[in-house]
């Protein structure tokens, strides 16, 4: 360039004008982009202040402290009518949490069950899989929802005639009942349980570092179990050796005593973990598929077991592949319960819209809604990111 | 040890357990101890269920034009329910004596869906386009009638299948170019433009379908100057559309991070502007490879048009359910239920086994 500076003096680019500089382009167009959304939204709030003033309705969250004036089927804090809408979001909150957590749970076994199922050598097993994949899929899940819930009410036996297969379990179209301890001294047995669980996690780093210093392995699995026998049943004793159990008996109009699962909550339970489960089933089975023979192979002639194959060299590969899109199934399946509102399970979305009918809060009932699911999925994404960076491949 | 060479023929051929029905039991079936329970408990379901089921649902049901009581003397399953209310299901309260008109809509609209499905047909380009604007007009034409000698039909009384298919492919269809302004957005180097992008895309990502039909329904109204009314059906439509875009968005993202960094310094390097080497260079690669994922969102979205009972439109779902609400043929809501879900799953079912061919057939191409 320096060179020439003599004669291309002419040649240099003329300075373009301004307007076409990118740099100023792109800060005109954003100008414009977020002057625009900022208009739509002054736009929209100047109409709704004007109908919201025009229909004396007082916006802010006020309301909440109020009373809520209606009752709600199942929670797991204590509630009435009396209380007021603040406490009964709270009760809808921790009811979509409950699904949402007991349906994860769930659709993940049943996902890793069924995907393994599809790839089984067995014919008939790999067909019945692939069944239930293809059927549960390709139906919308408020349908299924509806389905089982008509068949929890209307096909199994009223309160008053449940099928009961063992002593104070009963099936009805009212739900599930059980029995449940009814004393303190139960406490003994999970106190037990806990201190076992600590003692195995002990046991168990203790021989990995055994492993990984001399190579040689010890057996885990026999004293594990012994260690949680033992725990349990000291605890047991500790808290006075309890036998009795508080059972549902059916009295006048409904099951009184014991643990309570709604139809409600069956249904929606039901729907959410077998649907969630056809979608976690395919995950497992590309993220099993994904790891290539070689090594499988490659690990059997290095003299490992199946088992150890698996556990070593399969499954930590497959997990990579298997957690993130895993990640989006649990955060569709908390945002499916939503759909409990269909079936009547007071969940978040069924006491909010509840509550927007009586007080016509509509634009704060809904803000409740999505902020909670906004925490939700953001609570699940920070917390399946942190797992996977904790399986990720670690590379020098 | 001698003779064997007599029975030559014997031992040349494989031993009877290896081949055959057996041979393929064997190695199928009964591989080793645990195959075998597993088979046997598989086939102990098999048996338990299934006859039961072909019973209930063909040898003791009941068809054709029959009343309910026969129904409910009946064993097995109500398929006269469906008979009675067919037209019902397929299309809701729309006047019965214009039936034909949804029918002719929703086969060119079946048509136009299919025909768009066909590779062969994809190199006339815009022209599928063409087709899809006449196609549209004329469906529009046939379901509001109010020319040509049509009775003026409102769309409060459209419903069932119909709408279903309108609600998924108009939500799909508008979805799509805004999903491709939003990923665009995303991955602009303007922060403003990017935030904003993300801001949208991850707010309508974490909050549920349900959530935005709520505010299409209960708080849109709040939203318009006095006077101005939209109706649900389309503010449900709107809802649809801005929910699938966030989606559609994510979609191409992924479709665009695959384009390798050559491609864009080429396409910058040749002088193209922004516009032009997105829409000459970066997209036609972009959006071929996400074609398939772009099939199975369409499948999402089908089912998902089904909560739009939640807010009352007379969707498939919502005729079904109100097919059995009739006081005379309440108890066959299985078979109604069935009977929609089968629907479902027909469209369903062919479109995942079309993304999962397009896959292959796209992926052909790259290899050779």
């Amino acid at each position: 360039m320096t060179i020439n500076t003599g004669e291309s003096e002419g040649l240099q680019p003329a300075k373009a004008v301004f307007y076409n500089d990118p740099k100023v382009r792109a800060i005109f167009w954003q100008i414009v982009a977020v002057g625009g959304v900022i208009a739509v939204f002054w736009f929209l709030i100047h109409n709704t202040m004007v109908n919201l003033e025009r229909q004396n309705i007082a916006s802010g969250f006020s309301f909440l402290d109020l009373e809520a004036g209606f009752a709600i089927g199942e929670g797991l804090v204590p509630y009435s009518a009396a209380n007021s809408y603040w406490r009964a979001i709270l009760v809808g909150l921790l009811n979509t949490i409950k699904v949402a957590v007991i349906g994860i749970v769930f659709a993940t076994i049943i996902g890793t069950v069924v995907g393994v199922m599809r790839l089984s050598p067995n014919w008939l097993i790999a067909r019945l899989a692939t069944v239930y994949i293809e059927t549960l899929r390709n139906v919308p899940l408020l349908l299924q929802l509806f389905f089982w819930y008509a068949m929890i009410v209307e096909v199994l036996p009223r309160a008053k005639e449940a099928y009961g297969p063992f002593l104070g379990v009963y099936l009805s179209n009212r739900g599930f009942n059980m029995p449940l301890p009814d004393t303190w001294g139960y406490l003994g047995l999970l106190g037990g349980f806990l201190v076992a669980l600590i003692a195995v996690i002990w046991l168990y780093r203790r021989n990995k570092k055994i492993h990984d210093e001399t190579g040689e392995i010890k057996n885990t699995l026999g004293p594990s179990m012994l260690i949680f026998a033992v725990g349990m049943m000291i605890g047991w004793l500790a808290g006075g050796a309890p036998t009795s159990l508080d059972s549902p008996e059916f009295k006048g109009f409904s099951f009184k005593g014991g643990g309570e699962v709604t139809s409600e909550f069956l249904a929606l339970w039901l729907g959410l973990t077998l649907y969630t489960a056809s979608f976690i089933a395919e995950i497992v089975r590309s993220g099993i598929l994904a790891v290539s023979k070689g090594q499988w192979e490659a690990a059997g002639s290095l003299g490992l077991k199946r088992g150890q194959i698996l556990r070593f060299i399969v499954l930590p590969q497959a997990l990579r592949v298997i957690i993130p899109p895993t990640t989006s199934q649990y955060l569709n399946l908390t945002k499916n319960s939503s759909l409990a509102v269909a079936i009547g399970y007071p969940d978040i979305v069924g006491v909010t819209n509840t509550t927007i009918n009586q007080s016509g809060q509509a634009i704060e009932g809904i803000a409740i809604i999505m902020s909670v699911y906004l925490t939700l999925s953001l609570s699940i994404s920070l917390f399946m990111n942190w797992y996977n960076t904790k399986i990720a491949l670690v590379e020098r | 040890m001698t003779d064997t060479t007599e029975k030559h023929e014997d031992w040349s051929r494989p031993p009877a357990t290896e081949v055959g029905i057996i041979g393929w039991l064997r190695k199928n079936l009964f591989s080793n101890w645990f195959n075998s329970i597993l088979s046997l408990l598989a086939i102990y379901l098999i048996i338990t269920t299934v006859p039961g089921m072909v019973e209930w649902a063909l040898i003791n049901s009941v068809w054709g034009d029959k009343s309910p009581e026969i129904c409910r003397e009946a064993k097995g399953a109500c398929w006269a329910f469906i008979y009675e209310k067919h037209r019902f299901i397929f299309f809701g309260v729309y006047p019965y004596e214009q039936h034909w008109r949804p029918l002719v809509a929703m086969i060119i609209f079946l048509t136009l869906i299919f025909g768009s499905c066909v590779k062969p047909l994809w190199k006339l380009g815009w022209w599928i386009a063409v087709a899809w604007a006449v196609g549209l007009v004329m469906v529009g034409i046939l379901m509001w009638g109010g020319v040509f000698g049509l009775k003026y039909v409102d769309q409060n009384q459209w419903g069932g299948l119909p709408l279903t298919l309108f609600l998924a492919t108009f939500g799909t269809v508008f979805a799509f170019p805004l999903g491709i302004l939003l990923a665009l957005g995303r991955r602009s180097r303007m922060p403003a433009i990017r935030s904003l992008s993300v801001a949208y895309i991850e707010l309508i990502r974490g909050v549920p379908l349900i959530s935005i039909l709520f505010m299409a329904s209960v708080m849109f109204p709040l939203f318009l100057p006095a006077g101005i009314s939209i109706d649900t059906l389309l503010r449900a439509q709107v809802g649809i559309i801005l929910f699938g875009a966030a989606y559609g968005a994510e979609i191409i993202r992924a479709g665009l991070q695959a384009i390798p960094r050559g491609q864009y310094e080429a396409a910058d390097a040749m002088g193209l502007s922004y516009w032009q080497s997105m829409r000459k260079i970066i997209l036609p690669q972009a959006l071929r490879i996400t074609i398939p994922p772009m099939v199975n969102g369409f499948i999402g979205g089908f089912k998902d048009t089904s909560l739009v009972v939640i807010i009352g439109l007379f969707d498939l779902l919502m005729t079904s359910r109100v097919a059995f609400q009739d006081i005379n043929w309440r108890p066959f809501f299985v078979e109604g239920y069935l009977f929609c879900a089968a629907i479902y799953f027909c469209f369903c079912f062919f479109m995942s086994r079309y993304s999962q061919w397009l896959e292959k057939d796209l992926a052909k191409g790259q290899n050779h």
